[in-house]
């Protein structure tokens, strides 16, 4: 069942929390995963991995370049999701 | 029309006879003498020794000398692999080497080092990167099961000093030389499992030589034949795609993950190591090989050399049993339970 936007932002909070330790509160919309969140590209990878999972989604590796902020995950996961 | 030949059906072939079970009898290491910190690697790819660290947990690595080729280093593994096994190397009928940086396209590098040893058996190399070293234990041991050899040496030997861009973020930092060995010979019981392995090709050019020989060539040699490599989708593959290949090699085995003595794979970056762990959920006591922070990554060498370091230095157990696990550029992989010798 598709999620809202809000119920993925949170959902993806809780997983670069349990990757990086990051307080689930500072990921943001407008957060950007490198510059921001300091998330380097393996943290990334594992980030991307577990929010398939966790959403049902496909993220092919030559996207997750494109999702450059918190907000670029989220639309991407509402929009694929099935 | 003349009628289809017919067999004269009057020879029969005997059959090959080989050893019931196969085992590793010595393993041998070569590090050549030159350590090359971080600190001497930065500068070229605007990087600083913390941030070489938290991405593979690499300190150091060792770089060959200008004049010493990939023979040289696979010579002296072997003589500290023959010694471990108590061996000579006439005993040796077979040399298989794994390696992707023997800087001739032809010939291959076993039948030179098999002369280095005077030894005049079969001898071939293998293509297979990072997987090289478990694709030749698996060949060896089926050699030796066979009946097609006795002592089997497998080589996994590079230098990629010479083929490392030293400009490049993605890999400048992570390459290293050297050269580990092991002889393979009959065994009474099982001591090595059957080999999990497999490829995808789709995935070629996630490790790739970036030119091929041919394009090198129309540029009149300018250029290198340096490694490239898609760092995040070989870190997806290497964790989540290999973690079940282990486990099936732990299968294949019969073999529980809390059975081992050691877990020794690829030493391809600490952070694919780390999450492979963990996503194989083994055990938390069990030793790991974590060879790469002095040797980085050495491809086909770094599984022999970090098993001769760990029985070294007392961390698994002679006799002990070890998951090893190959995976790189191919992509290909193999995996088998050894016992140590």
């Amino acid at each position: 069942m598709a999620q809202s936007e809000q119920e993925i932002l949170e959902g993806l909070a809780e997983i670069v929390n349990e990757e990086t330790g990051l307080d689930t509160e500072s990921v943001q919309t407008e957060k950007s995963f490198t510059d921001d969140l300091d998330i380097d590209s393996l943290s990334m990878m594992t980030i991307v991995v577990n929010a398939e999972e966790k959403f049902g989604v496909r993220i092919p590796d030559d996207e997750v370049k494109n999702l450059k902020t918190v907000g670029d995950a989220v639309s991407f996961i509402a929009k694929n999701q099935s | 029309m003349t009628a289809a030949p017919a067999p004269k059906g009057t020879g029969t072939i005997v059959p090959s006879q080989g050893s019931a079970h196969s085992r590793i009898m010595g393993v041998g290491g070569y590090r050549p003498e030159r350590v090359v910190m971080n600190a001497e690697i930065v500068d070229q790819i605007d990087s600083s020794d913390q941030w070489i660290r938290e991405r593979s947990g690499i300190v150091s690595r060792r770089f060959a000398a200008k004049d010493e080729s990939v023979v040289d280093m696979a010579e002296a593994a072997t003589r500290d692999a023959l010694e471990s096994a108590g061996l000579e190397a006439a005993q040796v009928d077979a040399v298989i080497v794994a390696t992707v940086t023997h800087p001739y396209q032809t010939p291959a590098a076993a039948p030179i080092l098999a002369d280095r040893l005077g030894i005049r058996g079969a001898a071939f190399d293998i293509g297979a990167a990072c997987a090289g070293y478990c694709h030749g234990v698996s060949l060896a041991s089926d050699m030796v099961r066979g009946g097609s050899a006795q002592h089997v040496l497998v080589v996994g030997v590079e230098k990629l000093s010479d083929f490392t861009d030293p400009h490049d973020r993605g890999t400048a930092f992570i390459f290293g030389d050297g050269a580990g060995a092991a002889i393979v010979g009959p065994s009474e019981t099982p001591c090595i499992g059957p080999t999990v392995w497999g490829s995808d090709g789709s995935q070629w050019q996630t490790i790739s030589q970036r030119d091929s020989w041919v394009e090198l060539k129309d540029t009149g040699g300018i250029g290198s034949p340096a490694i490239g490599m898609a760092g995040q989708s070989v870190f997806r593959w290497a964790v989540w795609g290999m973690a079940p290949v282990a486990q099936k090699a732990l299968d294949a085995a019969g073999v529980r993950a809390e059975d081992l003595d050691a877990f020794i794979p690829h030493q391809a970056n600490m952070r694919i190591i780390d999450a492979m762990i963990k996503q194989l959920k083994l055990p938390e006591d069990i030793p790991v090989a974590r060879d790469i922070a002095e040797t980085a990554n050495t491809s086909a060498a770094s599984i022999p050399l970090a098993t001769e370091r760990m029985l070294r230095e007392g961390e698994a157990p002679h006799g002990g049993l070890a998951l090893q696990i190959g995976f790189g550029a191919g992509l290909v992989y193999a995996a088998q339970v050894v016992v140590l010798p």
